[in-house]
């Protein structure tokens, strides 16, 4: 073994640790220099306690040691999104209103990385809770994207992919509601999956769009992420909406046997105009293009399509979100918990105050939205009218699984904008989010994948699709173009980072 | 068509227990109005032979038994009250008198 | 000429159900615990927990609806109702406002004036809030989430009441139907039955509804007759003077029995239903509805009914039996041991609601053998007790379920059957009584019953009264 512990994969790691090869102290300690040396510069965590990982990497050197763990991350650090309670340790979700919030709890999520014996390093930034693209929203500052500082990471689960590319964490766990694990992954180089919904519990995931909410896992290739995807997968009583099956699929899909069948919606490629954002722009569409040329140079049938009805996706999911979004935030009054104004004289003056001064202004706007969108005499037009569509986009993509294994798409319309240049016009970054939120209101599962570097040095990522609970295929899919692609360069090659 | 006039503003910080500055409402209400311009666009689909789709999930029926699982919870809400008196959450006073 | 008005009244009635843990989480729904220990984070509203349904409160929701003749959803949702105050911690209420569980039912009433059918308009599933205590010294409320989501159900009836009196009979009977499907103890005291009365008044002969307050705090039935009639009176007087009633919520203050608006300018009034996307639906199968109305119970009426008849009971004494289904049954289980309906039904509505109104019980809370209390009517049948040991042998019976003849035996409580020590005590009395006897003896027949006293005295209560009777008369 050449490799050091930062460039291991995840499952190299987990295999070195399980021989003995290195001490969980010693790598766990490499991965806290790494963060250390990187945070001036990218922020991507928002809380780290040493003391705790320590003790907990003591109990997991005990648990190989004595065949507790024996799972194939035994021993692998993996940083965690900020909305994703952690029993113990600060949970803010990029917010002021819960910068102080530690939960006496823990998400489902956190209670099975702990059974696989992984090691929890620390809270990753994100968008307030979880609402924006780019990761600017947090309260707390920016991430910065590791191939370029100039450039956003993408959100809203930005910190995650950041730690993940820039080698700060193996692997790192995300939340998708309308793309945040897939589009960051796709501006960060790495891989990140949004699971079906219902396939990972989201107790313990702070609420943003419940209806869509997924946690995802995200690593640097497609083998670790379907590692930690097992770890977190499964039903969880806590859950009523978490899927109630037996087991997970085992069966392997036949890739070679039969051809795969792949999809790709010609009316997501090609922008006629840098305005338009509802289609992807020259170079990304090229991307696809070419990932969609080398499935079919090695056996797939790809077809070009039309899928009309997903380009109402984004304009039913920001209705669908909101609402949501104004109701699962009603919770964050200064009473309970949270930021509560000082000022306050009466009650209701203390919820507005807390509110006004609690959330920032993206928040602030959705949850307006989103109470207007379900107030008297308009919940028939948006939010009655929203659930309509989302029926009709859930059927266009029941017809395209008739016929296809899964949908080549692109992950956004463009590459990584500049920091800063989002928030100027949130329309446009709300329209760029159509490719992703599509999966979300119909809860299929997707997986982003590096597929190419822009011109400007940027990664590019495809999206691929599939049926819901086909995760298995989906990976397996993911798999092969990964190998077919070859090895793409890495955010810590550059500028010689690692 | 403006969709978000004054009043209407007031109605929908009175629902969302906000109230924005001057200038933070000068913002959120032209973002509004951008915002709900485009999801006006949804008007143009015939909805008329569909049913709204609440979940996506095929399943039914999720049930716990009626069996008491959790014990004293006094600490846990208590750790992060901002404000507590006697085990209790304290707000300002609910009824006026 | 004045004109003549007219009360029409609909209620929503919530029921909290008698379930073991609250209707998302597994949180004991005990009542008295100190504040804030029965909560857990998704009771309190914490970030990221989800509610689960706990099922008792969808079979209690159908056999409550079916007991109502009501019509089901058979798939059902939960909605949110969205408001802000701090008594529900989420700021949302979970209820279901679109696809309730029962709809459509009738409920037959009877006051003075005869029978009525009341429509049901619907009723559905919901949670409960948390209390709030005021704090006077400092203008502060305190905030206890242990009825935090407690489960409801709401029983929202059409307009069809027409005065306190068939809205009191109403209560009854739904309270009657709760207590004897075992699903709710429906105290209004203890806010386990709370009615919120929507009155409205409009000149008699008008088919026109006027328009309505809303009535809430009223915690017994003397403030909801009091409420109906100050309200009706409050009502009138508006229109008379050619005012008009604001529709609004309305609090009854008891002490001053007076009304005052709970109208604020904060208060929205727009909920923003929309169904809850953390629960799935509930889909009731045609099974699962006939096995709720297999299981149901034979009612009140139809009980004292039966009782009149089988048991030839007074209507009176057969109402007072079955006013709780428990009672009726350990009635019957009494009689079918004692084989004496009547004696049996003495001691149900003399002795044991004697102690249950000393003890401040519930009929509910009877938790003695039918086999002893049947144990103890054969003995004072035959004579081996006598009526005063019987009582308290009861006491013990109700108290401690204690076997009464292994009881009586230990305290040597049994009658004297032995003629031996009973003529012996005759034999003393006569010695000690010279006089009275001598008495007797000269014509002055009225001494006896004193003699027998005395012997009765001597054997403290354990001989027969006839006996002894027998023997004095002989020995004298």
């Amino acid at each position: 073994m050449n490799k050091t512990v930062l460039e291991m994969s995840a499952l190299e790691l987990g295999k070195s640790l399980r021989q003995g090869a290195i001490g969980v102290e010693e790598a766990t300690g490499i991965y806290i220099n790494r963060i250390r040396e990187i945070e001036p510069r990218l922020h991507a965590f928002l809380h780290m306690d040493e003391d705790k990982v320590y003790t907990r990497v003591r109990e997991v050197e005990e648990g190989i040691a004595n065949g507790k763990y024996t799972g194939a991350l035994a021993g692998v650090p993996v940083a965690i999104k900020d909305n994703i309670c952690t029993k113990g340790l600060r949970t803010t979700c990029g917010s002021k209103m819960l910068e102080d919030f530690i939960p006496g709890y823990q998400a489902e999520v956190i209670n099975r990385l702990e059974a696989a014996g992984m090691i929890v390093l620390g809270k990753t930034n994100m968008d307030e809770f979880a609402m924006g693209s780019t990761t600017e929203t947090s309260a707390f500052g920016v991430t910065r994207n590791p191939w370029n500082e100039e450039y956003v990471p993408g959100g809203s689960s930005g910190g995650s992919c950041v730690a993940v590319a820039s080698g700060e964490a193996p692997l790192a766990l995300g939340s998708d509601t309308g793309g945040s694990i897939r589009q960051p992954a796709s501006h960060c180089g790495v891989v990140g999956l949004k699971p079906t919904y219902g396939r990972v519990s989201r107790y313990g995931l702070v609420a943003y769009a419940s209806s869509m909410d997924q946690i995802g896992p995200i690593g640097r290739n497609v083998a670790d992420c379907k590692a930690l995807y097992e770890v977190i997968a499964g039903y969880d009583v806590k859950d009523s909406t978490s899927y109630m099956e037996a087991a997970l699929k085992q069966e392997s899909v036949g890739c070679e046997k039969k051809a795969l069948r792949i999809a790709v919606p010609k009316n997501y490629l090609y922008s006629p105009s840098k305005a338009d954002t509802a289609r992807a722009d020259g170079e990304v569409s090229a991307a696809i293009e070419q990932a969609a040329k080398l499935f079919e140079q090695n056996g797939a049938k790809v077809d070009y399509i039309s899928m009309p009805m997903t380009e109402y996706a984004a304009q039913a999911y920001y209705v669908i979100a909101c609402a949501e979004a104004s109701s699962n935030l009603a919770r964050f009054d200064g009473v309970k918990y949270g930021y509560r104004s000082r000022e306050a004289q009466n009650l209701h003056e203390m919820y507005r105050r807390s509110r006004t001064e609690g959330f920032g202004a993206e928040v602030k706007k959705r949850i307006l939205v989103g109470a207007y969108a379900l107030s008297e005499g308009y919940y028939d037009a948006y939010y009655l009218k929203a659930l309509k569509a989302k029926a009709l986009i859930k059927a266009e993509f029941d017809k395209v699984f008739e016929e296809y294994d899964c949908i080549l798409a692109p992950v956004a319309p463009t590459t990584a904008p500049r920091l800063g240049e989002s928030l100027i016009e949130p329309l446009k970054m709300y329209q760029g989010d159509a490719y992703t939120v599509a999966v979300n209101l119909a809860g299929l599962p997707a997986i982003s994948v590096p597929c190419a570097l822009s011109e400007k040095g940027l990664p590019i990522g495809l999206q691929l699709i599939a049926n819901s609970f086909e995760e298995e295929k989906l990976f397996a899919v993911a798999a092969e173009y990964e190998a077919l692609r070859g090895v793409m360069p890495t955010a810590m090659e550059q500028k010689g980072r690692c | 068509m403006q969709r978000i006039d004054e009043q209407t503003f007031a109605q929908v910080e009175l629902l969302a227990k906000l109230s924005l500055s001057k200038e933070e409402k000068c913002y959120a209400m032209a973002e509004m109005e951008k915002l709900l311009t485009y999801m006006d666009e949804l008007q143009e689909l015939d909805t008329e032979e569909v049913d709204a789709m609440v979940h996506v999930l095929p399943q039914v029926n999720i049930f716990r038994e009626d069996v008491v699982t959790n014990t004293d919870g006094r600490a846990m809400l208590m750790k992060n009250a901002p404000k507590s008196k006697e085990e209790q959450l304290v707000v300002p006073k609910t009824i006026q008198s | 000429m004045t004109t003549q008005y007219e009360t029409v009244i609909g209620l929503e009635v919530h029921v909290e159900l008698a379930t073991r843990t609250k209707i998302f989480c597994g949180c004991s729904t005990q009542f008295g615990a100190p504040a804030n220990a029965n909560t857990c984070p998704v009771c309190t509203g914490m970030p990221g927990t989800l509610p689960v349904l706990n099922r008792q409160v969808v079979e209690y929701a159908l056999a409550l609806g079916l007991s109502m003749s009501c019509k089901v959803n058979q798939y059902c949702c939960f909605d949110r109702k969205n408001y802000f105050y701090p008594d529900n911690p989420q700021n949302y209420q979970i209820s279901q406002l679109y696809l309730p569980i029962c709809h459509d039912g009738e409920v037959e009433i009877e006051t003075a004036k005869g029978k009525k059918l009341i429509r049901i308009h619907e009723m559905h599933m919901e949670e409960d809030a948390g209390k709030l205590m005021h704090d006077e010294s400092n203008d502060t409320s305190l905030v206890d989430y242990n009825r935090s989501g407690v489960p409801l159900l709401e029983i929202v009836s059409e307009p069809d009441f027409c005065s306190a009196q068939e809205v009191i009979a109403y209560l009854e009977k739904l309270k009657m139907l709760c207590q004897y499907l075992g699903i709710s103890d429906c105290k209004l005291q203890e806010g386990s039955m709370r009615a919120d009365v929507n009155l409205s008044v409009r000149p008699v002969g008008s088919d026109v509804l006027g328009t309505r307050t809303e009535m809430k705090n009223l915690a017994s039935f003397k403030a909801i007759t009091k409420a109906i009639e100050v309200e009706s009176r409050r009502q009138i007087a508006l229109l008379e003077v050619g005012e008009t009633v604001v529709q609004e919520t309305r609090r009854w203050d008891e002490n001053k029995e007076q009304s005052f608006t709970m109208r604020s300018k904060e208060d929205a009034k727009d909920y923003r239903y929309f169904p809850d996307p953390d629960l799935q639906p509930i889909m009731i199968s045609d099974d699962w509805l006939a096995r709720v109305e297999s299981e149901k119970p034979e009612f009140q009426p139809q009980k004292q009914l039966r009782f009149q008849e089988q048991y030839k009971l007074s209507a009176y004494d057969a109402a007072l039996l079955t006013q709780s289904r428990h009672m009726a049954e350990l009635y019957e289980q009494t009689v079918a041991l004692s084989g004496n309906p009547k004696k049996t039904a003495n001691w149900f509505m003399g002795e044991c609601m004697r102690l249950l109104k000393e003890k401040g019980m519930d009929a509910e809370q009877l938790k003695f053998t039918p086999k002893h209390l049947a144990a103890l009517i054969i003995a004072l049948d035959k004579g081996e007790i006598n009526q005063e040991i019987a009582k308290t042998v009861f006491e013990r019976i109700f108290e401690d379920d204690i076997e009464p003849l292994a009881y009586m035996k230990e305290h040597n409580l049994l009658m004297i059957s032995d003629t031996g020590a009973i003529e012996a005590a005759v034999d003393e009395v006569l010695i000690e009584n010279t006089k009275v006897v001598e008495e007797y003896r000269s014509g002055k027949e009225k001494v006896l019953g004193f003699l027998v006293g005395q012997v009765m005295k001597k054997t403290k209560g354990k001989a027969s009264p006839g006996m002894v009777t027998e023997l004095l008369k002989a020995k004298l």
